[in-house]
């Protein structure tokens, strides 16, 4: 007989004993093996997913970033070239203006000093003809040129006009300060403030004694001069005699035309640097005129 | 000469008796019960696995396979009993390469015992997944005329797979003993490795037609 029927109960009994210790130690070990690796790996494969998708988005979005920025960048660099472009036409405009300014206010300075200049040697010219004409006409005073002198002073007191005789006449007797209104009629005579209560003529040179007898007989003649006459030498009326009373003066003297000569001069120079001179201009060098 | 393990007895008390086929079952028992232990005691859940893990991830994975191909979706359920039919037959007849071993699958009575297994296991399944109703009523189809020819086939069918597997396991060693008798060197190796190719595919034709039977009775359609 083949069959050992105690034996194949227990082979059953073993084979069943069997299947448990494997389901224990092999089969179920090993599924729950497998099934993590298949957890891990499709876990990790839907973290690549997740990963795939975030990269796919976050490259989206920075492509749309990128765009907008190159669409920003594009519009504020034209904005900024057409803002320098409108600045640089400003800068050039002001800098033209600034320039114009400049030109013009040199251009002024330039010609103010030209003016200052040729003033000043106008000025210097005008100084040196009248100290040289000074200087000529002293030294060429002479007695026949001093006698002229006294007869024109004669005549200039003769052809006094008769406002200005009374004038006089009236200072040599109240002895009163007049005011100087006939200094205006003719440069010839003048009114000084003087508080001498004789007449004093002055003269450059020495008055001989006829010449003195004839000029004191002409001012009793014509002014009705009754006080003292006092004669005194003054040598820078040049070539020249003056009356001097009472704040009043007659006088006939190369100085006194020069003196006028030179007043007409500065006047008109005078004019022509106020018609010169404008606002904003630069200073100029003040030369003063020569003073003798 | 002996036919069959069982007649090499060890130790008799009784009508218990320690026969080989007892002893070498126990001895494989324990081999494959501690080599599992051993190699699952530190699995590795990551892409980097021993070379015995992975080899025992392959047996499972092709045993799982298999039952699914047969056509039990639910191949968790019948893996320790399908698997552990086709373990058991491939590691007995592989250890016959070990000199003085005898296959328990060669004795008529551990194949017996294994169709018995089997003879019982379907009609478990068949009504855990078809209920008791369902089950007897796949005895009556096609034709409740079938009814007796399905018993028969159910109990001849047992006796085929227990004596198939007989047959071929202790035809496999009385080859070999014979032929080491006759021409003791070179065609015993040529035999044996033969007889290691026959014992693996008996191994797997048995679990594999436990499994078809076992689908047989749980998808309802009948035994056959």
């Amino acid at each position: 007989m083949l069959i050992d029927w105690f034996t194949v109960v227990a082979q059953a009994v073993n084979f069943l004993v069997l299947v448990w210790l494997l389901k224990r130690f092999f089969y179920q070990p090993i599924l729950n093996a497998l099934d993590a690796r298949e957890r891990r790996i499709a876990a990790e494969l839907a973290d690549a997913d997740a990963k795939k998708m975030a990269a796919e988005k976050e490259r989206n979005e920075f492509q749309h970033k990128n765009d907008e920025f190159d669409r920003q960048r594009t519009a504020l660099l034209s904005k900024a070239s057409g803002e320098a472009q409108a600045e640089r036409q400003r800068l050039l405009a002001v800098a033209q203006n600034d320039f114009d300014n400049l030109r013009a206010s040199r251009e002024k300075a330039l010609s103010r000093e030209y003016r200052s200049l040729s003033e000043a040697l106008t000025r210097k010219t005008c100084a040196e003809v009248f100290a040289i004409a000074r200087k000529v006409l002293t030294d060429l005073a002479s007695t026949t040129l001093e006698a002229h002198v006294v007869e024109a002073f004669i005549r200039r007191v003769r052809e006094l006009g008769d406002d200005e005789k009374a004038q006089l006449a009236s200072a040599f007797q109240s002895g009163t300060v007049s005011t100087p209104a006939a200094s205006t009629a003719t440069p010839m005579l003048a009114t000084v403030t003087a508080v001498a209560e004789e007449v004093l003529v002055r003269s450059a040179f020495e008055l001989s004694v006829a010449q003195q007898n004839a000029i004191a007989a002409v001012l009793k003649e014509m002014l009705g001069v009754k006080s003292s006459v006092r004669f005194a030498v003054e040598p820078e009326l040049v070539s020249g005699i003056e009356l001097v009373t009472n704040g009043h003066k007659v006088a006939w003297s190369i100085e006194n035309h020069l003196a006028s000569l030179e007043k007409e001069i500065g006047k008109l120079l005078e004019n022509q640097t106020e018609y010169g001179s404008g606002p904003g201009s630069a200073p100029t060098v003040e030369i003063p005129p020569e003073s003798r | 000469m002996h036919l069959s393990p069982d007649d090499i007895i060890f130790w008799e008390y009784g009508f218990i008796k320690l026969n080989a086929t007892i002893v070498y079952t126990w001895g494989l028992m324990f081999v494959l019960a501690a080599g599992s232990k051993a190699i699952t005691r530190k699995l590795s859940v990551g892409l980097e696995r021993a070379r015995w893990q992975n080899l025992l991830e392959i047996i499972v994975s092709a045993i799982k396979k298999q039952i699914e191909e047969v056509g039990l979706r639910q191949s968790r359920t019948y893996l320790g009993f399908v698997g552990t039919l086709f373990v058991f037959v491939a590691t007995a007849s592989l250890f016959t390469v070990i000199p003085g071993y005898e296959p328990p699958t060669g004795s008529l009575s551990t194949t017996t015992a294994l169709a018995i297994c089997v003879f019982i296991a379907v009609p478990l399944y068949g009504i855990k997944e078809q209920g008791l109703g369902g089950y007897l009523r796949s005895y009556l189809e096609p034709t409740p005329l079938m009814l007796p020819f399905n018993i028969i086939g159910e109990f001849s069918r047992t006796l085929a797979l227990a004596v198939r597997l007989f047959g071929n396991m202790m035809s496999g060693t009385m080859i070999l003993a014979i032929l080491l008798s006759i021409t003791p060197f070179f065609f015993p190796i040529v035999m044996s490795a033969l007889g290691l190719l026959t014992g693996m595919v008996q191994a797997y034709i048995f679990s594999i037609l436990a499994t078809v039977y076992i689908a047989a009775a749980a998808s309802g359609h009948g035994g056959g």
